[in-house]
């Protein structure tokens, strides 16, 4: 299929490559000069490195806690918090939208509730989750659950709810079931609408297992961050947040993975 | 030939939190088997309300609709209607949207599968079985509806304003298509429509309906020879005065 490209073509997607090229120097770019600038200030003593650490000493931090194999422990602990979070929300969000949208009724009912647990901070409801689930991971996972979950509901049942008129009406027109309407169209038409709820959901899953664990923990990433804060090792916190933003970006690629997958069976 | 559909004084009143409206008001006609009717009448009359009470959709408030002498009260297999768009689901093959009516109603005979791929090869989808609807041209992708809406053998066609959503070249041409295939599979047509000339070029028959509460106004046979196309038909010297005649009628009613 190889063709012989005109030369306009070919300059046209030497331009597109070069600009690629240009963004993603300059993405890298970017970093090694604010990690630069960082250490030099701290070097030249112009920042406090008490309070603002530095990139080397955070480097070293950063080996030394895996290479003692204690950050793996607290890795493990936060994915699995978030992870199993994430899952549980997202699966009983999903079913509780199925039954909001089967019954109007039920929805109606539930609306105010619905409002006001969305609009409620629900770090507030700590002191009531620990001593109900006892101070360890359950109650991390079910701060992560709760606050993932209202999301899950609400988007979820939007997009069962904003379901195409005309593909209803086609639907009623050919006698079908409620339970048929359900399988054969609502549930397809929100595919889109679900993936777009699992990219949420990684964010607040993530949210839920770090304030879980700034409320109680004895490991994990959230608390690493809270004691290194506690304990003024800025180098801590800081390389325990580098940890943090490379699993939330890793969970989110899966996600798009997951995504490319379901959109390609379209 | 008899009569396949009878609507009976049929009266609609519709409630709503703010008021009642009567839509359709002491409605009667009757429609033959084979026949091409139009509806026409001024917008926001009740012409879709009209289909949907047929469909099975809607009860009626008062009066009776039979097909075939049986009191129509829910959504019959006899009775297909066919939408303004073609609201073919995207995420099905052109193959799998036409079978949708059929998995719906739990039809699991080989031979209405086998009656379903035969109208896909007949109306030209063949190669187009396994592809998606955005794949599809506007014209095709009608014409994929059409045979979706055929795939359950209905003997009665309920057009809503099928080809509005089309532009006007492919409108013609599809107008053309549909004409063909119902006339083919022998199949009786209600069309609802705000287009006069596709009216004409289509119908044997036009039923003008008044403005809300809907009822029957004016009633026209047409006079073309029944093996013209709705494109020839536009060139005959009788259609322009039909045009005028109808146009006159809406007009009077607006």
């Amino acid at each position: 299929m190889k063709t012989e490209l005109s030369k306009e073509r070919a300059l046209y997607l030497k331009e597109k490559r070069n600009k690629k090229i240009a963004v993603n120097v300059s993405r890298a770019l970017l970093l090694v000069v604010l990690l630069g600038v960082w250490e030099l200030l701290a070097h030249l003593g112009v920042i406090d490195v008490f309070l603002m650490s530095k990139p080397s000493q955070i480097a070293v931090t950063l080996y030394d806690l895996f290479a003692s194999g204690n950050m793996l422990t607290h890795v493990l602990t936060t994915l699995y918090e978030t992870v199993a979070g994430f899952l549980i929300a997202t699966f009983l969000g999903t079913i509780i939208a199925l039954a909001l949208w089967w019954s109007e009724t039920l929805r109606k009912v539930l609306e105010p509730y619905i409002v006001v647990l969305n609009s409620l901070p629900k770090i507030a409801l700590g002191p009531i989750i620990i001593v109900w689930f006892g101070a360890g991971t359950k109650s991390i996972i079910f701060m992560a659950v709760i606050i993932t979950i209202i999301v899950t509901v609400i988007t979820m049942l939007n997009g069962f709810t904003e379901t195409e008129k005309g593909k209803l009406l086609l639907m009623r027109s050919l006698g079908a079931s409620k339970m048929q309407t359900l399988v054969k169209l609502v549930i397809p038409s929100s595919i889109p609408t679900f993936i777009s709820c699992l990219k949420i959901n990684v964010g607040m899953a993530w949210i839920g297992s770090i304030m879980g664990e700034y409320l109680v923990s004895k490991q994990g990433i959230g608390y690493l961050i809270v004691y290194g804060g506690q304990v003024f090792r800025l180098d801590l916190v800081m390389a325990s947040t580098i940890v943090l933003c490379a699993l939330a970006g890793f969970m989110y690629a899966i996600v798009a993975l997951i995504e490319k997958r379901l959109v390609n069976k379209r | 030939m008899r009569d396949i559909l009878e609507l009976e004084n049929v009266s609609l009143i519709y409630q709503s939190e703010l008021k009642e409206t009567e839509a359709v008001k002491d409605l009667s006609f009757s429609v033959k088997d084979g026949e091409f009717v139009s509806i026409i009448g001024p917008s926001g009359c009740g012409k879709t309300t009209v289909l949907s009470m047929i469909a099975g959709l809607i009860p009626t408030t008062k009066g009776k609709i039979l097909y075939k002498n049986e009191q129509i009260e829910k959504v019959s297999s006899g009775v297909s209607y066919m939408l303004q768009r073609d609201e073919l689901f995207p995420w099905r093959t052109i193959e799998k949207n036409v079978y949708l009516p059929l998995e719906i109603k739990k039809i699991k005979d080989a031979s209405a599968y086998e009656r379903a791929n035969d109208l896909i090869k007949k109306y030209g989808l063949e190669d187009f079985k396994k592809a998606f609807p955005h794949e599809l041209s506007g014209g095709m992708r009608q014409r994929a509806a059409l045979i979706r809406t055929l795939s359950t053998s209905p003997d009665v066609l309920l057009l809503d304003e099928p080809f509005s959503a089309l532009d006007y070249q492919t409108r013609l041409s599809v107008c053309n298509d549909v004409y063909k295939i119902i006339k083919s599979e022998k199949k009786t047509a209600i069309l609802v429509t705000h287009d006069i000339s596709e009216a004409i070029s289509l119908s044997d028959r036009i039923l003008v309906l008044t403005k809300r509460p809907a009822t029957l106004y004016k009633e026209h046979v047409l006079p073309f020879n029944k093996r013209l196309s709705p494109l020839k038909r536009r060139e005959q010297k009788e259609f322009p005065i039909l045009f005028d005649v109808l146009w006159r009628e809406l007009n009077d009613e607006n």
